[in-house]
């Protein structure tokens, strides 16, 4: 039996070897998904290009402003002269914030009154606009706090703070979207990967009628399927391996946890997502309606549902339930814990079962598809 | 002793009975031709005769195995090769060899014999490492039976394994086949090709998923055409052909090439009758009468007709 399957799996490796489409889909694919997501898709709010319009003029204005660009997340492009200019550069999408200081500043708080700064902030992205909130207030309330501590210093009182909020952000300190990214990114390539080419070369099979002579042999339908299977899990480890490789080298990903619960993971994870490629392949007949089928089983849910970007507890609860047709959703969940958190097995033993049954529900599909069809031929 | 026993077989799909009731034996060693036109129940036949069509009724034995109790040992004891040649195009002339030997579990000694075997058979001699896809049709075709045996099984299968090949290649494929029966192999083949069904020991005969005839050449010809027939060249092959088919005397009619085969109802006719007919009273110039034994051509067309005839 063993030989039967090496026999198999041998000869798929060989004409894997000599399909270069395939080739390119199995390992040209993830290196443009992780650049695409690595690089182009980024949330991170940074170097955010503001105005100034300073009618005050003051040491106060100039320090104010020196504290925000001197952090990476403002870049200053221009100051504003007229008003009727904060407009254009709003406008022009010049710049996406506009800071505007009344020209009784620097006398108010000498007075020690209190002065209003008005920013106006370029709200079409409301994503970016609530971030760009968050880092004026941030540095706002900073500098409110040194001109505090100034005053009471002067006055020969202590500074007394009564509330002090220190945020730490566990896992990922600097909030780095590609950290958050990467796991569903892998996620993502390797149930691509495995559904396309486990389904295509079955499929392959029944179009070029090859399969009749596997019918005819002493082949089981399980060493055959064990014998295609086996290289592509193979692929998929040096998939997996290349994605990480990637995102330790690009993005200094390091996975906190232990390599041996993540390939325990992925094994599984792959045996969920073949399940669900030979499934597919039962039920095509052609490449072309397989690798269809292929792409709207996995890429689609495994992009929208997996919680890969959009995170799935703020879905509606319909769509939640939705969320189990991928079983990237669950590994997902397992790459976050062992990637970022460096968690333990009782982390996410549920997923494990969860992507254990979605394997096993597609297998028996397959099977009973597969006895429905022989004896119809 | 027979290599095949089918007893009663059966198949429907839905309403539609494609094999019915079908009983015949193949004796070990023999080729055993098996013929009808397309759709009248030969690869459905074949199909569960090989193991991966489960007859709805009926049995048989292959190898002495029940097709429908032990199909893995009959698969395991058989060869079969498909009109579609079963070969990995995108693999090389020995990657195919190596991959089937490992399906059947040869290694070692046997291995390389059975590979020089094949190589040989097929004419690729130092060319093993050619990809399969460049090559000519009936070297791959040769290639593909020689695969197909490559673990010596003693009964071998051929679905029209010579569909779409020229006929040197044919003839060399039929060589081969001659070798394989000569060795004890039993050959059952489909072909559709009757100057091949002539090379068979054994024949049968499909229509409609019926049995509807079987013998060797000799017997299918002198038993199922009991009524003379005559073959006929004139200058007007269609207008002759017109003309004799309104005689009450004319049974059935056909035409080869430049010739029409016509079957006799009646004894008492004879060529003098024809040449009276065409040439005398339709002024048609007749080249040649004459009586002639029935090709299996004529006994197949007279068959499956009458066959026809019956089931309207």
């Amino acid at each position: 039996m063993l030989n039967r399957i090496i026999a198999i799996a041998k000869k798929e490796l060989k004409q894997l070897s000599r399909d270069t489409r395939m080739l390119f889909i199995i390992f040209f694919f993830p290196v443009v998904l992780l650049i695409i997501f690595g690089y182009a898709i980024n949330f991170d709010v940074k170097h955010i290009k503001i105005a100034v319009y300073d009618r005050d003029k003051s040491d106060y204005t100039r320090e104010y402003v020196n504290g925000l660009i001197s952090s990476e997340y403002f870049d200053l492009i221009t100051y504003v002269q007229d008003e009727s200019e904060i407009k254009r550069l709003l406008d022009e999408k010049i710049v996406q914030a506009v800071v505007v200081f009344p020209n009784d500043l620097s006398r108010k708080l000498l007075s020690k009154q209190e002065v209003k700064v008005q920013y106006l902030i370029d709200g079409v992205d409301g994503t970016t606009a609530s971030a760009i909130q968050n880092y004026v207030n941030a540095a706002t309330y900073s500098y409110s706090i040194k001109l505090t501590k100034e005053y009471l210093a002067v006055t020969g009182k202590n500074s007394y703070v009564p509330i002090d909020l220190q945020p730490r952000f566990w896992f990922n300190p600097e909030l780095q979207s590609t950290k958050f990214l990467i796991p569903g990114l892998m996620g993502m390539i390797l149930i691509v990967t495995a559904v396309i080419s486990i389904s295509l070369s079955i499929v392959r099979e029944k179009e070029r009628g090859t399969i009749e002579q596997i019918n005819v042999s002493p082949l089981s339908s399980f060493e055959f399927i064990l014998g295609k299977t086996i290289p592509y899990i193979f692929i998929s480890l040096i998939n997996a391996t290349i994605v990480l490789v990637a995102g330790y080298i690009l993005f200094g990903i390091v996975i906190q946890g232990s390599l041996f619960l993540l390939l325990f993971g992925t094994l599984t994870f792959l045996f969920a997502a073949l399940g669900l490629g030979i499934f597919i392949s039962t039920v095509a007949d052609s490449q072309q309606v397989a690798f269809q089928a292929a792409n709207v089983t996995s890429l689609l849910p495994s992009f929208m549902l997996s919680g890969f970007i959009f995170p799935i507890e703020t879905m509606p609860a319909a769509i939640q339930a939705l969320t189990n047709v991928t079983p990237a959703k669950f590994y997902v969940v397992i790459l976050r814990a062992i990637l970022l958190r460096g968690a333990g097995i009782s982390a996410f033993w549920d997923q494990l079962i969860y992507l254990g049954i979605f394997g096993t529900v597609f297998i028996t599909l397959a099977i009973i598809v597969d006895k429905r069809s022989k004896g119809k031929q | 002793m027979n290599s095949i026993e089918v007893n009663n077989l059966t198949k429907k799909f839905g309403d539609f009975t494609a094999v019915d009731n079908v009983n015949f034996t193949v004796k070990q060693g023999e080729i055993f031709g098996f013929l009808g036109a397309n759709g009248a129940g030969k690869s459905t036949t074949i199909r569960m005769l090989i193991g991966v069509l489960e007859p709805t009724s009926g049995d048989a034995l292959v190898g002495g195995y029940s097709i429908m109790k032990q199909p893995e040992m009959v698969k395991r004891n058989i060869g079969y090769m498909s009109q579609k040649f079963s070969l990995y195009n995108d693999l090389t002339v020995a990657e195919n060899i190596r991959f089937y030997a490992g399906v059947y579990g040869l290694d070692g000694k046997k291995y390389q014999e059975r590979k020089t075997w094949v190589l040989k058979v097929a004419n690729l001699e130092n060319m093993e490492n050619t990809l399969t896809s460049s090559l000519p049709g009936g070297i791959k075709q040769r290639l593909a039976l020689g695969t197909a045996v490559i673990h010596e099984p003693k009964i071998v299968f051929l679905d029209e394994p010579t569909s779409g090949v020229d006929p040197v290649s044919r003839r060399n494929f039929w060589d081969l086949i001659n070798d394989l029966s000569a060795g004890g192999t039993t050959v059952l083949v489909t072909t559709h090709y009757l100057d091949e069904a002539e090379f068979c020991n054994d024949i049968i005969l499909i229509n409609a998923g019926k049995l509807v005839a079987q013998g060797n050449s000799k017997e299918l010809k002198t038993n199922y055409i009991k009524n003379p027939i005559l073959e006929i060249e004139t200058d007007r092959t269609v207008d002759s052909l017109e003309i004799l088919e309104k005689e009450k005397w004319v049974g059935e009619t056909s035409i080869f090439g430049n010739y029409i085969h016509v079957i006799l109802n009646d004894d008492t006719i004879t060529e003098k009758n024809i040449i009276k007919l065409l040439q005398e009273q339709n002024g048609i110039n007749v080249k040649r009468v004459e009586r002639i034994v029935p090709t299996l051509e004529d006994v197949f067309i007279h068959l499956i007709e009458k066959d026809n005839k019956q089931n309207a």
